[in-house]
């Protein structure tokens, strides 16, 4: 036997292998070399342009010339709170509050089905119908919605042939959410976030659930919980972890998103439009600055509630 | 030579139940298959109450499969299964007055010790004071006082099985079934758990349904042992009666690593003509040519392989083709080496004729 492993011709030295001798003496070296370049990334060009941001936030605009005031002021910040401010402010939020509550909801069954029954080729297709509208254009998306849900479009149409046009223009015709069609509607509007960021919010739920054992779910049952009970004190405290990931990303995406209501939904603008038209042809950077802050400090406010409540307790 | 197999529950019946309400889990005809693969193939069996009942197998016996069907998990395609006489056929687990010690423990990790043990009483509705105190009456019973609010991950091996323990005995479960629950544990814990479930039990006077694939296991802490193969009972009898009287090749090799005689063979060596299996400790070692001592059966051959055990040493012998194992205290056969000759006795009584399955 001893024979046999002396016979064996050891791998060939080659330059690679001197190398991994290098990084294999010196621990330090690799993570050195694996982690300044994204950390100068994030560090330098990622946080610095943030904190530049920031800065230029509490600079001010004279009224006059229309010129950039380089003094420390929080006069934009009072800005914010002026009525018309306020209210975009508070619509955007409530949207994007709206639209993260109606997605937790609806991708919770699919992200569950797929943690705990899909297997083999059905877990392929999962992954496949839940992925694939991520590698189309969100452009092509958003403008397809338009087409769909326009007054002449695919649903009204679909809804005359099925005799559910009352129900329809009986939507429309709700006070706020309503109006002339669903392509010009905040109804409309809500439909197509969904639309876009449910992917974001399946995938960490079900990343979440595929962690609970199924014993968990036995041992529930096995100590007197019916279904309902399980799944409120075993399940979904298990999947607070995912639910909060994916909330993250519907709250934050809706809350900064500026193509989609440009192209559906009210004339009203979101917080992500009025940023566009501040820096854009109002040229009052400082506003537009201030007003990127708010998101920051709404997800921040989010994350900290969040903690707070135990959403983070279970892993 | 074969022997008419008398049906498994042949052993259980000779032990007649007074009433229905003595048998706490009662088996018949119960079969569950999973696709091709027959995981249960038709069981009978009796639980009686109070007992500490063994289900022992190698994996894949359909042992775990029996223990799923009592506590719910599964349904059985055939049979019918009572708990206290009462059958229990689409009864959902969440209404079985059975509770479960799992093999992975299951404990839901975002819950603490507390938490965990006073789950069952939480969903029963107890009010949080009073589970809470009866939570840490079941932690003192199994021994783990002051880690009442760490989370499982925080716990060792051994702690997180005391957990599983006391969070099912809360419930009062009229059968507390047990799924290989020491199978995780290092050997010193393993045995202070063998220990101390047993006197549990006894304290409690529940009846414990107990899967496991350690033969030692089975035999040190239970009542009675049910030994499985390919979803089947091969045998069902107190500890004694399996080791001593196994009642086919399986039971033999498996329960304690029995030598097994062809008929011809029993026959030469002192024994009726049938299949028969020879304890390894009934086999004597001595030096070949020495006397075996007045009627005894002596046989000459070559050691092949010396195992020291720490109280015991294994000699593996081969005589004239014939392999067989013999179990003598450590304390002799200090100087035996692999290539040397030997010379096994046994006496012909040690034999035991078994039916021949093959």
């Amino acid at each position: 036997m001893t024979a046999l492993a002396l016979d064996l011709p050891l791998p060939r030295e080659g330059l690679s292998r001197r190398f991994s001798d290098a990084l294999y003496a010196r621990r330090g070296l690799l993570l050195t070399l694996l982690l300044v370049p994204p950390l100068l990334w994030l560090g330098v060009v990622y946080v610095g342009s943030l904190v530049a941001l920031l800065l230029q936030s509490f600079f001010s605009i004279d009224e006059f010339s229309g010129t950039i005031v380089r003094e420390f002021t929080l006069k934009t910040y009072a800005e914010l709170l002026a009525p018309a401010n306020l209210d975009v402010i508070l619509r955007t939020i409530l949207i994007a509050a709206c639209v993260t509550l109606a997605s937790g909801v609806l991708a919770f069954p699919v992200a569950y089905y797929a943690a705990r029954y899909a297997r083999g080729r059905l877990k392929a297709a999962f992954y496949l119908a839940v992925m694939m509208p991520l590698w189309s254009s969100y452009l092509v998306k958003v403008y397809a919605w338009k087409l769909l849900l326009a007054r002449e479009g695919a649903v009204a149409w679909t809804a005359e042939r099925v005799g559910a046009t009352p129900a329809v223009d009986a939507l429309l015709a709700l006070p706020v959410i309503g109006g002339p069609s669903l392509s010009v509607s905040y109804l409309g509007q809500f439909l197509v976030f969904i639309y876009l960021w449910l992917p974001f919010m399946i995938l960490p739920i079900q990343a979440a659930l595929e962690r609970v054992p199924g014993s968990l779910i036995e041992a529930s049952a096995d100590l007197g919980a019916a279904p309902g009970q399980t799944f409120r004190t075993v399940i979904l405290p298990l999947a607070m972890p995912g639910l909060a990931a994916g909330s993250i990303f519907t709250f934050s995406l809706t809350l900064g998103d500026y193509i989609l209501p440009q192209i559906i939904g009210p004339s009203t603008l979101l917080i992500g439009q009025t940023v566009y038209v501040l820096q854009g042809t109002a040229g009052n950077i400082p506003l537009a600055a201030a007003f990127a802050v708010v998101p920051i400090v709404v997800m921040a406010l989010y994350l900290t509630a969040a903690k707070r409540l135990g959403a983070f307790d279970a892993f | 030579m074969s022997v008419h197999a008398p049906r498994p529950q042949a052993a259980a019946a000779a032990h007649p139940l007074a009433s229905p309400r003595d048998c706490a889990v009662g088996f018949s005809g119960v079969a569950r298959h999973f696709g091709a693969v027959r995981a249960v193939d038709g069981v009978d069996l009796e639980v009686r109450a109070g007992e500490f009942f063994a289900m022992l197998g190698p994996s894949g016996s359909g042992k775990t499969t029996c223990l799923r069907l009592i506590a719910g998990f599964e349904q059985p395609d055939a049979g019918e299964i009572r708990i206290f006489g009462e059958p229990v056929a689409g009864i959902p687990p969440y209404r079985r007055a059975v509770n479960t010690v799992f093999q992975d423990y299951a404990l839901f990790p975002h819950l603490d010790v507390i938490g965990n043990v006073a789950y069952g009483l939480r969903i029963r509705g107890v009010a949080r004071a009073e589970r809470e105190r009866l939570a840490r009456e079941a932690l003192a019973l199994v021994k783990l006082v002051g880690f009442d609010h760490r989370r499982p991950a925080q716990l060792s091996g051994g702690q997180r099985q005391r957990v599983a323990l006391a969070r099912a005995l809360v419930n009062r479960p009229k059968v507390l079934l047990l799924d290989e629950p020491l199978g995780a544990l290092d050997l010193k814990l393993r045995e202070e758990m063998q220990v101390e479930l047993k006197s549990l039990q006894r304290a409690l006077g529940l009846t414990f349904v107990f899967v496991t694939h350690d033969q030692g296991e089975a035999l040190s802490m239970s009542d009675r042992v049910a030994v499985f193969d390919h979803g089947r009972i091969v045998q069902v009898g107190t500890p004694e009666e399996v080791y001593e009287r196994p009642r086919n090749r399986f039971v033999a090799a498996f329960v304690g690593g029995s030598n097994v005689l062809e008929p011809d063979a029993a026959a030469r060596f002192g024994g009726p003509p049938r299949v028969a299996s020879l304890r390894p400790e009934a086999i004597a070692v001595r030096p070949p040519g020495e006397p075996a001592g007045e009627g005894r059966v002596a046989l000459d051959g070559t050691c092949l392989e010396v195992q020291y055990q720490g109280a015991s040493r294994r000699v593996i012998a081969d005589c004239a083709g014939l392999r067989l194992a013999a179990l003598v205290p450590a304390a002799s056969l200090r100087d035996l080496r692999p290539g040397e000759p030997l010379r096994l006795s046994w006496s012909p009584a040690s034999l035991h004729p078994m039916e021949d399955e093959r």
